[in-house]
């Protein structure tokens, strides 16, 4: 049990044994869940913020959803509707968030950088719900839980990343979680989305699809980021699909028990075939679960953290 | 631990003393409760848990053809000092489907404040709502902060405030040993 943060930043810094007590916790969270009492009363009389400055739904909900079954005081605050659209600086915003007494600011923006400025500037808790293409923690922690639930130790566990990894805060915080647990990961994509720097990150890059499945113990697909990317990566969604869509030929060449994940929204068609998604290979659904369980767990450990805020 | 902390624990009681201890608290509940069929033992994690598994070891030693139902709490959630002290572990909680009517016995290792307690008292009750609640722990030191007593006691131990029970589980038999710490 290692844990004294105050806040959640990225996954970068954190540490094995922090990783671990986070998905240890999550456990504990995950089996109120289940019971009909579905609340327990741990962040009691806190007031949590979600600063949504980029659109969310799915991170968004929950969080909200997890700040209230720990009892919490939740307000939603949106781009679209706040001061942001009236010139206000993200600075003022959050020091007004903080003059209503917020205890734990969650935040996601388009900008990297967004949440470890604001640990800087408030006296909030602060959580990064993911900024810009740097960090995306919770996303991370979540499909960590996932794939230590169905797999066990990750320690040396083959885990490939197919799909857009340029773009993508998911990918670069998996890579990081993944490798402090040991696994081994393998990135696989076009190669303008993937490209060979990300080496340097200490995984292995490969443009032949059968090459980056076929030894996998867990794929990780993640979704094609169309409205991030300023111009085409590649010709079209249709042409990715037909050269690394995970299709029915493709799972084929896959390990019997090899784990499906997909962090959502699913392109159906593009990046799996809607029949692989649904079926049981695939553990998408259980990813949501799960990231409710983790998110729970988050706002209760930096609740708790009494340490200083990290740089 | 404190830096200050002697190099062993001391010794307070060995298996057999513990055993003891244990046998009355079971002859104890077997008098009050003539058959387990309404009878949830819910040890409190973690220590509490050890202390349960012993008392359901001669509990079915005794009702040898009947099941005895059973569960395991953590109060982590539910405790009143969240935010103000270190972050506690989460362990598993598992309490069983059926709840209400019964009669529930929690066990725990040390009651000092009642703290413990209270937080296992609200966390029971998003599980069901039982006939009765009892409370049973292995050592009782006093120095209560709340309205709450005991039903069923190891022992009474009058020891400083600076000083800790420590209830350790010889992986062999389960059967546990105490030892006295400074905190």
């Amino acid at each position: 049990m290692s844990w004294n943060r105050k806040h959640l930043l990225d996954i970068y810094s954190l540490s094995k044994e922090e990783i671990l007590t986070v998905l240890d916790t999550a456990r504990g969270f995950k089996q109120v869940g289940r019971r009909s009492i579905k609340k327990v009363p741990a962040l009691r009389g806190k007031t949590v913020v979600n600063l949504f400055v980029e659109p969310s739904t799915r991170t968004r909900v929950s969080f909200e959803l997890a700040a209230q079954r720990l009892n919490a005081d939740i307000i939603n605050f949106t781009a679209e509707a706040s001061s942001f659209k009236k010139g206000e600086t993200l600075k003022d915003t959050i020091r007004n968030l903080e003059a209503l007494t917020a205890d734990i600011v969650i935040i996601r923006h388009s900008s990297a950088g967004a949440a470890h400025f604001l640990s800087r500037v408030v006296e909030s808790s602060i959580v990064n719900a993911g900024d810009g293409a740097h960090s995306h923690p919770t996303q991370a922690l979540l499909d960590l839980y996932t794939m230590r639930d169905k797999k066990g130790d990750l320690e040396g566990k083959e885990v490939t990343i197919l799909g857009d990894i340029l773009f993508s805060r998911v990918a670069r915080s998996n890579i990081w979680g993944l490798q402090k647990l040991g696994a081994k990961v393998t990135l696989c994509g076009p190669p303008t989305l993937v490209p060979k720097s990300l080496e340097s990150m200490g995984c292995k890059v490969t443009y032949d699809v059968r090459e980056a499945i076929s030894n996998a113990d867990i794929i990780n697909l993640l979704r094609i980021q169309h409205e991030r990317q300023q111009h085409s990566m590649f010709p079209s969604l249709g042409e990715y699909s037909k050269l690394f869509g995970l299709n029915r030929e493709r799972l084929a060449w896959t390990k019997p028990d090899a784990l499906i994940m997909h962090p959502g929204p699913i392109n159906r068609g593009v990046e799996i075939e809607s029949e692989i998604a649904d079926s049981e290979r695939s553990v998408v659904l259980e990813q949501v679960t799960n990231g409710l369980a983790v998110r729970m767990a988050v706002l209760f450990l930096v609740n708790g953290g009494k340490g200083e805020s990290f740089e | 631990m404190n830096a200050e902390k002697v190099a062993e624990d001391q010794l307070l009681f060995d298996v057999e003393k513990v055993h003891s201890m244990v046998v009355s608290m079971a002859d104890a509940i077997k008098t009050y409760h003539a058959s387990p069929d309404s009878l949830v033992i819910i040890g409190i994690q973690q220590k509490g848990v050890l202390v349960k598994e012993s008392i359901l070891r001669l509990l079915k030693q005794a009702w040898p053809s009947e099941e005895i139902s059973t569960g395991e709490l953590d109060i982590g959630m539910f405790r009143d000092d969240l935010g103000a002290n270190p972050v506690p572990h989460i362990q598993p909680t598992s309490i069983p489907d059926h709840l209400d009517d019964m009669d529930v016995i929690l066990v725990d290792d040390v009651l000092q404040s009642g703290r413990t307690t209270r937080a296992a008292l609200d966390a029971l009750r998003d599980f069901g709502r039982p006939r009765s609640v009892q409370l049973a722990v292995l050592f009782d030191r006093g120095q209560r902060r709340l309205p709450i007593q005991p039903d069923y006691v190891g022992q009474k131990l009058d020891i400083e405030d600076d000083q800790l029970i420590v209830v350790k589980s010889l992986e062999e038999d389960g059967g546990l040993q105490v030892y006295l710490a400074l905190k």
